[in-house]
Formats: structure tokens, sequence, C-alpha cells
């Protein structure tokens, strides 16, 4: 009953939570909505005991990309009438894109009619034993039977961090920034003198 | 705890729904209570270290001025600026402070003696560590004021930075451990050094990982050296700065039980969690909780000590220390621990 009652709990925000990121009228309420869909969403997955998956949506949507799609809306200085006036424009492509994810979602809900994925052991013979902890059980198919495409995935992801830092990066002439080493590096004696100045004499420094 | 409850005539749900809120209740009271303590203790310490006496007045040795503090802060009325945005600005402390209190559910305080007995335990408590920023965030948003906002933007970018050095971290644990689930990894420490001493630190490639770790979760708590977000010479208070009466308390009691949950991670994943410090049978006699609690309480000496001893970073130098030394470091280490455990461990 609890599960039941947790489930629908959920569900219901994570829905209320998505028309709301939509129909806010302030970009900082739509994000933070957002995060409670995804929140809730974590909820939802727990519920189906795929915990890790729960898990890594909490820490890697709302605990890092949701901060910085924070970060960056925060400190945009957004003119509502502007948005408003392009909802026209935009609205065949968002009607083709609603098009596009409900085929998708038409598409998976029929899969699963048909039977499901066969998830298996490495070798691809069995399905998993229910009672393997979840976190094994992804890590011996990434590893084992998709292993080959879950390095490409890195590396394609390492090919694209690497290609926006160089894109972004710049070198800037008007900054002096500390160098450690050679600030650590440096002594009293370097830095400072000890002067016996005469009495009535000034110091030529 | 459940099955207790259903010895009294409870049906399965009522009865883990009822043991649930008992073991929150069990918790969440005497963690706010150790929080007011460890104020006065900081309070303590801190003085003790600039050689002034420190809270004495409220109560035998001031004991009692935690209290106080509390009573007058929650006498107080709670201003809400006219151009702050009205109700995330009292969501805010809201946030953070359910949050510092969320994570408690997996720290095991003895053999089995877990809120949440969960297979990511690990991964829960970062996951819900990550989530202490929107407090902050929202709050410097919120205010509609210029102090506040720096010292949120300053936070996210400090808190994330530090988060990614601390995931690798719990990853060469967790490595090590070769589970996420916080009581395997405390068991996983006993007699680790040479069959005497209980815990993760007295291993070569995991005491390097120990020491970042203990200066990230105080870069991740935002203490001293770490408190740019409330760098008071700069920014007034940071986020808190338009905060008065209770909403300022949560911020404060949240901080502070951030704080105690750094240290009791310190505690289990290094110095192993409610184990004795050595494996001998006499030790054993002394509850594992009490060991817990010593254990923390010794690192929130250390986070008292430096915050008494050392100087605040800079901005560029909090950054550099992040990503330039901490990433590197640890991921290096991710590399090493795991290749040596494929050498002896999972070998052949």
């Amino acid at each position: 009953m609890i599960q039941t009652i947790a489930f629908y709990l959920f569900a219901f925000l994570v829905i209320v939570s998505g028309v709301f990121t939509i129909a806010s009228r302030n970009p900082v309420h739509s994000v933070l909505w957002l995060i409670l869909a995804f929140f809730n969403g974590a909820g939802l997955m727990v519920l189906v005991g795929a915990e890790f998956i729960a898990m890594l949506l909490v820490i890697v949507y709302v605990g890092a990309v949701a901060v910085l799609f924070l970060f960056v809306v925060m400190m945009l200085d957004i003119d509502f009438a502007e948005l408003r006036a392009g909802f026209m424009k935009n609205f065949p492509l968002g009607i083709a894109i609603a098009l596009v994810l409900f085929a998708e979602l038409f598409l998976g809900v029929g899969a699963y009619q048909v039977g499901g994925l066969a998830l298996g052991t490495p070798d691809g013979t069995a399905a998993t034993a229910p009672g393997v902890s979840n976190i094994a059980a992804i890590g011996a198919l990434l590893y084992g039977r998709y292993l080959f495409l879950f390095e490409t995935a890195g590396i394609i992801l390492l090919v694209a961090m690497i290609g926006a830092i160089v894109l972004t990066h710049r070198e800037r002439k008007d900054t002096k920034p500390q160098n450690v080493a050679k600030q650590n590096a440096r002594r009293p004696q370097d830095a400072t003198v000890n002067m016996r100045p005469e009495v009535g004499k000034g110091v030529e420094l | 705890m459940t099955s207790v409850f259903e010895q009294w005539g409870m049906t399965h749900d009522w009865a883990w729904f009822v043991a649930t809120i008992a073991g929150i209740l069990l918790i969440a009271l005497p963690l706010m209570l150790a929080v007011a303590m460890i104020i006065y203790v900081d309070r303590k310490i801190w003085a003790a270290m600039a050689l002034r006496r420190g809270p004495n007045v409220v109560g035998p040795w001031g004991l009692l001025q935690s209290f106080a503090d509390g009573l007058k802060v929650f006498l107080q009325e709670t201003i809400v600026p006219s151009a702050a945005n009205k109700g995330l600005f009292l969501i805010a402390p809201i946030i953070t402070f359910t949050v510092a209190l969320m994570a408690w559910a997996v720290i095991p305080f003895n053999s089995g003696a877990v809120l949440a007995d969960i297979n990511v335990g690990l991964l829960y408590v970062l996951a819900i560590s990550s989530l202490g920023v929107y407090g902050v965030v929202i709050a410097g948003w919120a205010s509609n004021s210029k102090y506040p906002f720096f010292s949120a933007m300053r936070a996210a970018a400090q808190m994330i930075s530090y988060e990614v050095s601390i995931g690798f971290i719990l990853i060469c644990v967790v490595l090590w451990a070769g589970t996420f689930n916080l009581n395997g990894i405390v068991e996983a420490q006993r007699g680790h050094g040479f069959g005497i001493v209980n815990g993760f630190f007295f291993n070569l490639l995991l005491f390097p990982m120990w020491v970042v770790f203990l200066i990230s979760s105080m870069a991740e708590t935002a203490r001293t050296p770490f408190d740019l977000t409330e760098a008071e010479s700069e920014l007034v208070a940071g986020y808190q700065t338009e905060y008065s009466s209770m909403s300022f308390a949560l911020y404060w009691l949240g901080e502070y039980a951030n704080v105690l949950l750094m240290c009791a991670l310190n505690a289990t994943l290094f110095f192993g969690g409610w184990l004795p410090p050595l494996e001998w049978a006499p030790l054993y006699w002394i509850p594992g909780w009490i060991w817990l609690f010593a254990k923390i309480f010794f690192f929130f000496f250390v986070f008292s000590w430096v915050k008494a001893t050392v100087p605040r970073y800079r901005y560029d130098q909090l950054m550099r220390l992040g990503w330039k030394i901490f990433l590197p470091l640890s991921l290096s280490f991710v590399v090493l621990v795991s290749g040596y455990l494929m050498l002896t461990r999972y070998g052949a």
C-alpha cells in the first residue's frame, strides 16, 4: 500500500512540476520545477528497484547539470516580452518535436508490450537474476557485453570536453595570475632589505 | 525495528511506517541536540585557541549558550525584504536544513543500526550532499540583493568543484571495500592495518585520499579556510545577509549538521566507523555508537582547530586547489588503487 501511495505521489508531482516547468513565467522558477521533476523521477526509479539509476539521476542531473542551468539562468537578463513574441515563430518546430517524442513514447510502449528488452549476463546467455545488486548487474553489462560501446562513448565525451575547452579558451594578456611555485620559492631575504639609515638622512631604494 | 511493531499486532506496512518514523526521530532529535552542543564546543575551542574564555555565562560553563541563542532567535521577527521573491526566500533555508538531515539516514551507528540499509548508501550520501548547494543558491537569488547573489555564485562554483574530487575519493574507498553500502565499508575496514588497526587510513594508497577528503569536506561545508561564501570582510554575511530569526537559525543548524555529517563520513569511510580503533576484544565492550561519536568529535575538533588557525583562501586559490591539484590527484589515485587491486585481489 505504501508503494502505491508513494507511486501516485511521485507520479503526480512529476507531472505537476513538468507542467509548471513549461508554464512558469520566470525562467528560474522553471528550472526549479524541472529539478523537482528530476527528483520525483528519481523517486519513481527507486520504486521500480533501479536505485543506482535513481542515485545517478540525482547526482548528475540535480547535483550538477541543473545547478549549472540555474547558474546560467540566474545570470541571464531575460526580456519576457521578447520570449513571448518568439512563441508563435517556434510553434511549428515545437509541434514537430512533440510529435517525434510522442512517436518514440508510442514505440517504447509497443516494444515493451511485444516482450521488452532481454537484459543478460556478459556473455549474453541468461537474464540477470533478481536479487543481484543493481550496480553489479549494470557493471557486468557495461564492462562485458557492451564494453566497446561504453569505451567509445567515453572517448566521444572526452573529445567533446576537450573541444569545448579549446573553443572557449582564450589567452588573456591583461590578467596577472599568481605563479604559486614562484611565490612559494620566495624567501624573506629576496623581498626585503635591512637598511640602517643615519639620523637625518633618507633611504635610496 | 519493524518486527517489534509487528509483534504488537500491526500489519507489515504499518509496522514499517511507524518504525521508520521512530527511526527518523531517533536520529534527528539527538542530532539537533548534538548540533546545539557542537556550536558551543566550536565556540569554546575557538576561544581557547585565541586565549579567550568563550561563552561562560548561561548555565554551568556556558553550556546552555546555544539554547539561549536559539530562544533569542526564535523570539525575533522574521523580516522578508520587499524586493525578495517571497516563496523561494522562505523555502531556501528549509531546503538547506532538510538536506542536512536527510543524509544521516544511511550512516551506520552500530552493526546494522542504520535507518536505511541500502545498497547504494554512499551514492545516496553523494546525491544528498550535492543537493545542499540549492539552499544557498536559491537564497542568494531570492534575496534579490547583491552580496547574497555573489555569495550564491561562489557557493555553486565551490561546491561543484570539490564534489568532483570527493566523488573520486569515494570511488577509491568503494573499490577497496567492494561495496557502496556504508555498513559493508565499515566491515571491510576490520583489521585492515596488519590485522590490528581498524580503518582505511592505515593504507598507503588510501591515506593520501583521506587527507584530500578532509580538506575537501571543509570546502564542501564552506568552513574556514574555505568560507568564501560568507566572507564577512567582502560579502557582509554572504547568502544569509537578508535572513533573520528562524530562517537564519535554520541555516545555522543546517550548516553545523552538515559539518557533523562530514565528520561522520570521515570517521565511517577512513577510520572504521563504529568499530573500535584497534581490533582487540575488550574494546568491543564499549558500544559501537560511542566509538563513532568519539571519532566524530575528534574530527570536529580538527575542523575547529583549522577554523581557529588557518586564514581564508583567496577565491582563485580555492579554484586552483580544487581543479588543478585535488582533481588530478584523486583521479590518478583511482587509477593507482584499481591497478593495485587488479594486481593483488582480482588478478589471475
